[in-house]
């Protein structure tokens, strides 16, 4: 499979971009900053046995869209096709820092909302002009319910997890597998210094059970499983216990 | 905060791990680095006062690998399980391995590791081409053993008190087959164990001891030699050695579990289930490198007061009969160790505090109790009277007017640091204890370093899980 990637440096996508090369997935790395970009490309070509400089990379900014072009059509050109979109990257932030900078705050809804859909379109183009393909984005389960410690956080990824599902109702028949991630709280650099809640989960188990959603295009994975059943009972919670409560 | 210990679990101290996958950003101001926490003692712990320490954990990228000649370049914070993993099946394992594959490259040259091979293969020092550092006034310093080769040769052995480590070049060796061919025998004693180590040398590549430690007179220091080496892609099955299956220790088991009856009783049925014959035959790798990494958390069998690991090597010079001497020590103290290995040193390596030389190592597995520090005192006490010294790596309880008096290298070795780091940024909860390094605070205040059986018995402090 020809693999577009942005955001493999770190936490999951990290551990995404391992498992695919390890099963011989050729990649091609999209990122902010070549230099860490290029360590990580030794590190899969090493990990997956692939030779030294197979796999290329190019800057792209979620910060900048008029990046995003040019990286996916290197991308494909290097690769000779596209077979597949991952976006694992986004910007984090906790409540209290957004609501204390509201400079902060936007960036962070343009990046993981607007940003990440306007990525997603130009590579959804892409992939159903050569009759379909796989789009894999990392959304969160904070968007599922509106909550006190993810209000802003949330509302972006809700964005995003609402038009991917649109997307995959619109696209599936011409092909396009639009495969959005839910994970948990997952043990990563980005939530570093942040407790981890029971549940909590490991990078690497997340991208086992994504590779197998990409698999199978299975449309929504949570990832640790269990936070499946954990929002399920979230999202029946009247409004007045999700008023109460501080999760 | 949450409570960090080493492998030991004691000392605690109450400190935050700083983690990112770009460790030249995070180290910055921080006094100390380390891995996954394998050192069993407080090497890996902050000073107290300090109250945060660097997990290089996440830094786990191969940045080169020349599949020609076998050198590796990586980020300090990959560990030696995904080497084995990635790397055994296709001919290449690191030519130095510890016991355990839980640790990183980075902790393997701050306690510049030995293994099975040691009279051998030497340290894993002996295999690495060049570092990466974070000194301690915020340069990247690239060193070798040509290129500031001081700074280099202090590194190795040197518990991260040199600066922090972020990259490491090293040789991977090139292995005929993934098996291991071993053969053990049973020892009668202590003088016949140094005598067959001597003998297996020159033939096996890997030589180890178990030793029954609680055997008395004409049979003290009885125990199984295991020799073993690469088998030949002739000898070895034609499937890859699969992964071995993982228990976790569940809970802190209760002080009897590990009682001096529960030892002799395991000692006599190892002992005498070997066979008198001599046993040989493939091996799987990890049963041969790594037999304990199959109990996750097995320092829990060591219940909450924690386990105290004591290794010395006692020199050549001191003759065959100090592993005698040693031993009559460790009985008359009554020390149940439920482990004892033994193991013959080759040719020190060039680290400035490496610590093996030749000799023979005696490593200990001691659960700690209230008599924990008069035992480890007595120990020491020999150690000295032999010329020989213990194992920073192990060590939670030596004094350090013993370890002053075992380490005349340690003059150079500070003389190295202070000109690298001459505020004394790098420092550990073990440098504070041995090395005489200054520290924020008095002890006693929070995030100073608590033991468990040393005093009271019981274990203070908070355990946030």
């Amino acid at each position: 499979m020809k693999v577009a990637f942005l955001g493999a440096t770190k936490g999951m996508g990290r551990a995404l971009a391992r498992r695919l090369a390890a099963r011989g997935d050729n990649l091609f790395l999209l990122g902010r900053d070549l230099e860490d970009l290029a360590r990580s490309a030794h590190d899969l070509e090493v990990r997956g046995g692939f030779a030294t400089g197979s796999i290329g990379n190019t800057s792209c900014d979620l910060e900048r869209p008029e990046t995003f072009s040019r990286a996916l059509d290197l991308a494909q050109a290097t690769m000779g096709g596209l077979d597949m979109v991952v976006v694992t990257a986004g910007l984090f932030a906790t409540q209290a820092e957004l609501e204390a900078d509201i400079g902060l705050a936007r960036r962070l809804l343009t990046v993981n909302f607007a940003n990440t859909v306007t990525f997603c379109e130009e590579a959804r183009r892409r992939l159903l002009a050569k009759a379909g393909g796989t789009l894999c984005v990392f959304s969160s389960v904070a968007g599922e319910r509106g909550r006190k410690p993810v209000v802003l956080y949330g509302a972006a990824k809700a964005g995003l997890s609402r038009y991917l599902e649109g997307l995959d109702h619109k696209f599936r028949a011409q092909g396009l597998r639009t495969i959005c991630v839910k994970p948990g709280f997952v043990k990563t650099g980005m939530t570093e210094g942040l407790k981890p809640p029971p549940f909590s989960g490991e990078a690497d188990a997340v991208a086992a059970a994504v590779v197998r959603a990409i698999d199978r295009g299975t449309p929504i994975v949570y990832a640790p499983g269990i936070w499946r059943v954990i929002m399920f009972v979230i999202r029946l919670l009247p409004r007045f216990v999700m008023r109460k409560i501080g999760f | 905060m949450a409570t960090i210990a080493g492998w030991g679990r004691a000392p605690t101290v109450s400190a935050r791990e700083i983690r990112s996958e770009n460790l030249e950003r995070i180290v910055d101001g921080l006094h100390l680095s380390r891995g996954l926490g394998r050192s069993y003692g407080d090497s890996s712990l902050p000073a107290p006062g300090d109250g945060e320490v660097v997990s290089t954990t996440l830094a786990d990228r191969i940045l080169e690998f020349d599949p020609e000649t076998g050198v590796m370049r990586a980020e300090s914070g990959l560990s030696l399980e995904t080497l084995y993993r990635l790397f055994l099946p296709r001919g290449w394992f690191t030519p130095v391995t510890p016991g355990t594959q839980f640790v990183t490259l980075g902790g393997m040259v701050a306690s510049d590791v030995h293994g099975k091979n040691h009279h051998s293969a030497g340290t894993f020092g002996a295999h690495v081409r060049e570092l990466k550092l974070r000194v301690a006034d915020g340069r990247v310093v690239t060193c070798s053993p040509t290129v500031e080769s001081a700074l280099f040769r202090a590194t190795l052995g040197g518990m991260g008190l040199t600066g922090h480590i972020l990259e490491v070049t090293f040789q991977l060796e090139h292995v005929p087959s993934p098996w291991i061919w071993s053969e053990s025998e049973r020892v009668p004693n202590i003088d016949a164990f140094i005598e067959r180590l001597k003998v297996a040398g020159p033939d096996w590549p890997m030589t180890v001891g178990w030793i029954d430690c609680l055997s008395k007179g004409a049979n003290m220091g009885r125990g199984i030699l295991y020799k073993g080496r690469w088998a030949t892609a002739a000898e070895a099955p034609k499937h890859p050695p699969r992964p071995k299956r993982r228990i976790t220790v569940p809970f802190d088991f209760p002080r009897f579990v590990l009682g001096p009856f529960s030892i002799r009783t395991f000692n006599t049925l190892m002992f005498w289930k070997h066979g008198a014959r001599a046993r040989r035959g493939i091996v799987h790798p990890e049963t041969y490198f790594y037999p304990l990494d199959m109990f996750r958390r097995w320092n829990r069998m060591y219940g909450r007061a924690g386990l105290a690991q004591h290794q010395c090597v006692l020199p050549q010079e001191a003759g065959p009969g100090a592993a005698r001497r040693f031993l009559e020590v460790l009985v008359r103290h009554g020390g149940a160790s439920f482990l004892c290995v033994i193991k013959d040193c080759g040719a020190e390596g060039i680290g400035t505090l490496s610590w093996p030389r030749p000799g023979i190592s005696i490593a200990l597995d001691i659960a700690v109790r209230e008599q924990t520090q008069a035992l480890i005192d007595a120990l020491n006490e020999v150690v000295i009277k032999e010329g020989g010294r213990i194992y920073m790596t192990k060590d939670a309880f030596t004094r350090p007017e013993h370890f002053r008096a075992m380490e005349p290298r340690l003059a150079e070795f500070q003389r190295v640091r202070k000109l690298w780091d001459p505020e004394g940024r790098f420092r550990s909860a073990q440098s504070v204890r041995l090395l005489g390094d200054r520290q924020r605070v008095s002890a006693g205040e929070p995030g100073s370093p608590e033991l468990g059986a040393r005093g009271t018995g019981t274990l203070s402090g908070s355990r946030t899980r």
